[in-house]
């Protein structure tokens, strides 16, 4: 008899996310595509005037990020709880925290991972420079996971409902707001000229406190909506 | 599967939308034995299994797990598997991958090649789940159920869009699981023949 590690089923939840996300490949472009038609039209709507695209770039790439990550993330437990997946997976030796944070991480991967590579391309077409761009990009890195985790808690309190959508808006976009002002004022920072380390450093301890503390409450509100 | 292993209900009762289903039932089902719960349509048959998975809290009344509350036991999840209504399947999965995904959440006993010819469904194992029938999909389930150690089975409606000589391999499993010191817990609508066991009844 073979017994099963923690790292092991942990590796499990995301590689056969990640494959579940391979087999639906229509699926995964939805917030992709979802991020760059947000992105393009605002300088249609603006017209060609550089300083002001520049001076709003960032703000507008936050933005549809969230909103892309938003609209994804109501799928993440949906598929699970509808065919009994999610009951195998309460029923494991491993604790079901553990277990929702690998999901999260999958909705990570395949929902903002892609936007990260993007982001780049859409601050270059929206004129901004190359160190804000940077910045940027940190931002999302240690932004992005956050708005999954928190998102998690959300979708987990509002599965048993059987439509929860605008209910689980409702609910995450308060909790989104810190993540955007820290990451927004990082951005304003850099764009002034003045360092951004501290509100990095901010956001980083935002990102770990997110990774401890929200994995409990989405698997107990997941458990309350097996009952 | 040589531990002994004992499930124990003290008063359980169970109240739906302000009607009682059940009320101060007790029972003790010892390794080898199988429990079969009968009812009408509506009893609470599911309302007990849901309960004695842990998912639904009891209203009150006590379960134990090797003398343990399966609240606080930490081998109740590790020791029992459950077949719901839903099969638990990935339909945009291969049968394989499904199976490996259930072994790598729990011990394992056999391996998935063994668990599949087993159920009858070798030769489909690179098959995507949703273009087996229904029958072969909880054909499926039950070879989780033989490639993963648990010792305790809970299944709602086991025999579901089986044929009749499914029926009779998932009764022998159920009884090869009992008589190798297995407990099941079962509801059926189907006359389950399982003349080598030591069966238990529970009329809701």
């Amino acid at each position: 008899m073979k017994t099963s590690s923690l790292l092991n089923a942990f590796g499990a939840v995301i590689k056969r996310d990640l494959l579940l996300a391979y087999r639906f490949r229509a699926e995964l472009i939805n917030p992709l595509a979802f991020f760059v038609m947000v992105i393009t039209l605002f300088p249609l709507a603006l017209g060609a005037e550089i300083a002001l695209l520049k001076r709003i770039a960032p703000a507008i790439i936050w933005v549809a990020a969230l909103l892309a990550s938003l609209m994804s993330i109501e799928n993440l437990f949906r598929a699970d709880y509808d065919d009994g997946s999610l009951e195998l997976m309460v029923m494991t030796p491993h604790p079901l925290s553990i277990l929702v944070m690998a999901k999260v991480m999958g909705h990570w991967l395949t929902s903002s991972v892609p936007l990260l590579f993007i982001a780049p391309l859409m601050g270059m077409m929206l004129h901004m420079d190359a160190d804000i761009i940077g910045v940027l990009m940190l931002t999302l890195l240690l932004g992005t996971p956050v708005l999954s985790l928190i998102g998690g808690i959300a979708v987990a309190l509002t599965l048993g409902l059987r439509k929860g959508g605008a209910l689980l808006a409702i609910l995450v976009l308060p909790l989104y707001v810190p993540i955007l002002i820290f990451a927004s004022s990082a951005i304003d920072a850099a764009m002034t000229g003045f360092p951004v380390s501290g509100h990095l450093s901010m956001m980083c301890a935002i990102l770990f406190l997110a990774l401890t503390l929200t994995p409990l409450p989405t698997a107990a509100a997941l458990k309350m909506s097996l009952s | 599967m040589t531990n002994l292993n004992k499930l124990e209900a003290y008063q359980l009762s169970c109240v739906r939308d302000d009607r009682v289903l059940f009320s101060e039932l007790d029972f003790t089902l010892n390794s080898g034995h199988v429990l079969l719960i009968e009812g009408a349509n509506g009893a609470g048959k599911t309302s007990l299994l849901r309960i004695l998975t842990g998912f639904r809290r009891a209203e009150s009344g006590n379960l134990f797990w090797n003398e343990e509350l399966i609240e606080n036991s930490v081998h109740f999840y590790q020791d029992t598997a459950y077949i719901g209504h839903n099969n638990g399947l990935k339909v945009a999965l291969t049968a394989q991958e499904n199976l490996r995904y259930a072994q790598a959440l729990s011990s394992t006993t056999l391996s998935i090649d063994e668990a599949m010819a087993q159920v009858g469904l070798d030769g489909y194992q690179d098959t995507l789940v949703r273009l087996l029938s229904a029958g072969q999909q909880r054909r499926l389930a039950l070879a989780r159920l033989l490639c993963t150690h648990k010792p305790l089975w809970i299944l709602d409606e086991p025999f579901t869009s089986l044929d009749r000589a499914s029926i009779q391999l998932f009764e022998q499993f159920i009884e090869t699981h009992a008589n190798q010191g297995g407990l099941v817990i079962m509801t059926s609508h189907h006359e389950t023949q399982l003349p080598h066991t030591l069966m238990q009844k529970i009329h809701l």
